[in-house]
């Protein structure tokens, strides 16, 4: 009897580590049935209920009743913020060439200066949404600048890509996601992570 | 190639553990010294080993050679020196080369000092010591390697985390490591003592440095990351019960009951296998708590999902050590002798008290930790178990530690006199009864529950410095002759006395910046005036301005009371430029009774700024009871007994010498 009070600590070790094990399968089989790509929340849900005044007069704002029927690329950028400088050529381009839309949000940014800034480095935005208070952001869960989502057809985040777009980003993972999700209707097919 | 000489470093530290893990465990077990005499020298190497993997990576940081993975991703040519250096263990690699490091130089300093201890335990317990370093070895190196190249190296780093670049958290994680890490060492010696089945007052004596130089440093680490979330995170609260904070949290309650219950062995040769499973259990917690943090299993759920490597390791790591020396104990452990037997009354009741409800204390700040991530993956709902839950579950429990943490001390061992010890304490008694009272009136309207915390504060507080007084004879001889027995008496019993000061005067700190807290959040535009507490706060103008790495957005308040100028406060914001964060660093007032606090935050809409004030009685309670918790502790762990390693024959002299009030 008395030596059985010796094996109850063992017993309750061995307790936490069944719990524990069993939650590490859990949370597996989770991520198998919703997989993400960068970690983080926003994955998969659809564009947050939002509705921002455009920052330009001749280009429409952004809102989330325009998120219908087609793949976008939606990127948070602001004046003050040197990496966004950095990947704007790039963001720039692919508006350009009409490799997919991509919208705007202005973050937290004086409009003056945002003009500024796109005057100098170029426009190729189809839509900006002028966010001043970052409230939007946040329920996009910015946070950092620059950040870039891939919204599908169905209007659900299906990547967020943190920091500034390198050319290897586009090639190797946001170009053939984006090529997915304009093929297939099934979007989950795209999230492999390859 | 200095990163490279690192890795070898590390590779080699390796094969030298293996080889210490093995060798002297299997001398120790057939008797031969030649063997055995491997384990001292092994160590030694293993140290220096470690210590040219950590200077490599830390040279690699110095000279900021952004062609080493590692730095790249968590330093940046601008940042000043300090934070350079610190950005070292500001992340997981990093942060585990440090881990490994403080575990070879435990190890190191047992090989060093451990020279009267016999020889087979001093091979079981380096062995021990070198098995746990193969696993965190192994671990660094399969898992996580601080020095991996990249290519083609970026142009700059991307900067450390601007809310780890501060003094605060510099320092913050070494201290917390040395703790977590000194705990190895009390595991070690109980892992080998149950090897041995043998465990006497002369190993508690043994274990009890390591384990109070383990709690000093727990503590100090604590407490500097509890000031830094107190200043640097911009809410005045300064203990959230996160579970980051709560990894480290348990490892301390359970060091504490540790060092309580060494004593018991020390002195009565009791309570043996409790405090070998104390030992087990406090750096079971440190692992499980590495395990938490370590695997992003906290951060976010799917952190770890998409890299669960680490973590599987890590468990792997807690089965095999936690798992291995409980089946030793529950083996081993009921061979041991029971030693003196006791009364519930008395000197090891009262620390059965401490350790009982110690260990309560942590197994509930366990499940606290634990339950949310549970019910979690049932996908049942999002639980929080937050700090209303902690209070109510930890606040009744350090209720009787604190009452008795008064009496023990008065307490003879074997059989207490408590009618003897409750008439010794009556002015103890009195004081506190006043002071309460005194308080009562002073916060009548605030909270109530905060009584309670000051009763108890000053309760200990009085009742401490009365066992002193009368250990030292004050008022029953002349002062003279009372101060030269304070002056002979030995540094443990100082130790205690102050430590037990420290702790009381931190409940009344943390009471008072708990519930007597008045705070005002609001937008202010240049030359609004709020009050807060009795103080007005003006607001000024916000000037622009520039750190090395960041901007600096700086605010004016004007702090006046009863109508005099009594401080100027000049709190910021801070944007860092790399990253593109904001940190807040507040600007705090110390008084010695309270701290004023204040924060700028966001810019409103037209043209206003948000502020938060706070007014915090006792704020300074808290950091200074903890500082006088760490000089207790420093004192106790210099004292000669323990300094000399004790051999038997002092070993008979000592405890009559420590024991005057015992004695009584």
């Amino acid at each position: 009897m008395r030596r059985l009070i010796f094996i109850v600590p063992l017993v309750v070790f061995a307790g936490f580590i069944a719990a524990t094990g069993w939650y590490i399968f859990e949370i597996q089989r989770d991520s198998q049935r919703a997989p993400n790509i960068v970690g983080g929340g926003e994955q998969n849900k659809p564009v947050p209920e939002f509705e921002l005044p455009p920052l330009l007069d001749d280009l429409p704002g952004l809102a989330t009743a325009d998120f219908d029927g087609e793949v976008v690329m939606v990127n948070v950028f602001a004046s003050w913020c040197v990496p966004c400088r950095a990947e704007h050529p790039l963001i720039t381009r692919i508006g350009e060439e009409g490799i997919v839309p991509v919208w705007g949000i202005n973050y937290k940014n004086k409009k003056d200066e945002a003009i500024a800034w796109l005057d100098e480095l170029g426009n190729s935005y189809k839509r900006i949404g002028f966010d001043l208070s970052g409230r939007v952001g946040i329920e996009w869960g910015v946070y950092g600048v620059p950040e870039t989502y891939i919204i599908d057809k169905s209007g659900r985040i299906r990547y967020k890509h943190i920091g500034p777009l390198s050319r290897s980003d586009l090639k190797e993972t946001i170009f053939p996601m984006i090529d997915c999700l304009n093929k297939t209707p099934q979007a989950k097919t795209c999230l492999s992570g390859s | 190639m200095i990163a490279e000489l690192g890795h070898f470093a590390l590779v080699l530290a390796l094969m030298v553990a293996l080889v210490q893990g093995i060798v002297p465990m299997i001398g120790a077990a057939r008797g031969d010294i030649r063997l055995m005499d491997m384990a001292p020298p092994a160590a030694t190497v293993q140290l220096a080993l470690v210590a040219a993997a950590f200077g490599a990576l830390m040279y690699s940081y110095v000279v900021s050679d952004f062609s080493v993975m590692n730095v790249a991703q968590n330093s940046n040519s601008l940042q000043p020196m300090l934070y350079k250096i610190s950005g070292v263990w500001g992340n997981h690699e990093g942060s585990l080369v440090l881990w490994v490091l403080i575990l070879a130089l435990y190890g190191g300093m047992v090989a060093l000092f451990g020279g009267n201890l016999p020889p087979t335990l001093k091979a079981r317990v380096l062995a021990v010591q070198a098995i746990v370093a193969v696993g965190f070895l192994a671990f660094l190196l399969f898992t996580s390697n601080p020095f991996e190249r990249i290519f083609p190296p970026p142009l700059d780093g991307a900067d450390l985390n601007p809310l780890l670049q501060d003094p605060g958290l510099a320092f913050h994680p070494p201290m917390l490591y040395a703790g977590y890490v000194g705990l190895s060492t009390a595991f070690s010696f109980a892992v080998a003592a149950l090897i041995e089945g043998k465990v006497d007052a002369a190993w508690a004596r043994w274990v009890r440095p390591w384990t109070l130089a383990a709690w000093i440093f727990l503590t100090a680490g604590i407490a500097l990351g509890s000031w830094w979330a107190y200043y640097e995170l911009g809410w005045g609260g300064f203990w959230f019960w996160d579970p980051v904070e709560n990894a480290s949290f348990m490892p301390w309650l359970v060091a504490t009951a540790l060092l309580h219950s060494a004593i018991v062995v020390e002195k009565r040769d009791t309570l043996k296998s409790w405090t070998v499973l104390l030992a087990i259990i406090g750096f079971s917690l440190s692992l499980i708590g590495t395990f938490l943090v370590r695997s992003g299993v906290l951060t976010s759920v799917h952190a770890f999902a998409t890299d669960p490597e680490r973590g599987v390791f890590i468990l792997l790591l807690l089965v095999i050590a936690i798992g291995g020396s409980l089946v030793l104990f529950a083996w081993r452990a009921p061979s041991m002798q029971a030693g003196g037997l006791f009364q519930p009354v008395s000197r090891e009741g009262g620390l059965i008290v401490n350790n009982l409800f110690m260990s309560v204390a942590a197994a509930a700040v366990l499940i606290g930790t634990l339950t949310p991530l549970m019910v979690d993956a049932l996908n049942l709902q999002k639980v929080s178990v937050g700090a209303p839950w902690f209070n109510i579950v930890f606040v009744p429990l350090m209720v009787p530690v604190i009452i008795v943490a008064g009496i023990g001390p008065l307490l003879a061992w074997k059989r207490g006199d408590i009618r003897g010890a409750l008439a010794r304490l009556k002015y103890a008694a009195l004081a506190t009864v006043i002071i309460t009272a005194l308080v009562a009136w002073l916060a009548w309207g605030h909270s109530m529950g905060s009584l309670l915390g000051i009763a108890l504060a000053a309760w200990l507080g009085t009742a401490t410095v009365s066992e002193f007084a009368g250990r030292i004879g004050l008022g029953r001889m002349p002062l003279g002759s009372s101060l030269r027995r304070a002056g002979s008496l030995p540094r443990s019993a100082w130790g205690m006395t102050i430590t037990h000061i420290g702790f009381a005067v931190a409940v009344a700190g943390i009471t008072g910046a708990s519930l007597w807290r008045t705070e005002s959040i609001q937008v202010m535009r240049p030359g609004d005036t709020v009050e807060v507490a009795g103080y007005e706060f003006t607001f000024g103008n916000v000037e622009n301005l520039r750190g090395p790495n960041y901007f600096i957005e700086r605010g004016t308040f004007t702090v006046r009371h009863d109508g005099e100028v009594y401080t100027v406060m000049k709190p910021e914001k801070r944007r860092y430029m790399v990253q593109q964060r904001e940190t807040t660093e507040a600007a705090i007032f110390t008084t010695p009774m309270k701290d004023l606090y204040a924060v700028i935050g966001d810019k409103a809409d037209g043209g206003g700024w948000v502020t938060r004030i706070y007014h915090s009685p006792l704020v300074p309670w808290m950091w200074f009871g903890t500082l006088l918790m760490i000089l207790g502790g420093t004192l106790s762990l210099s004292d000669r007994r323990l300094r000399v390693g004790a051999p038997s024959r002092r070993r008979a002299a000592a405890p009559a010498a420590a024991q005057p009030a015992g004695a009584e």
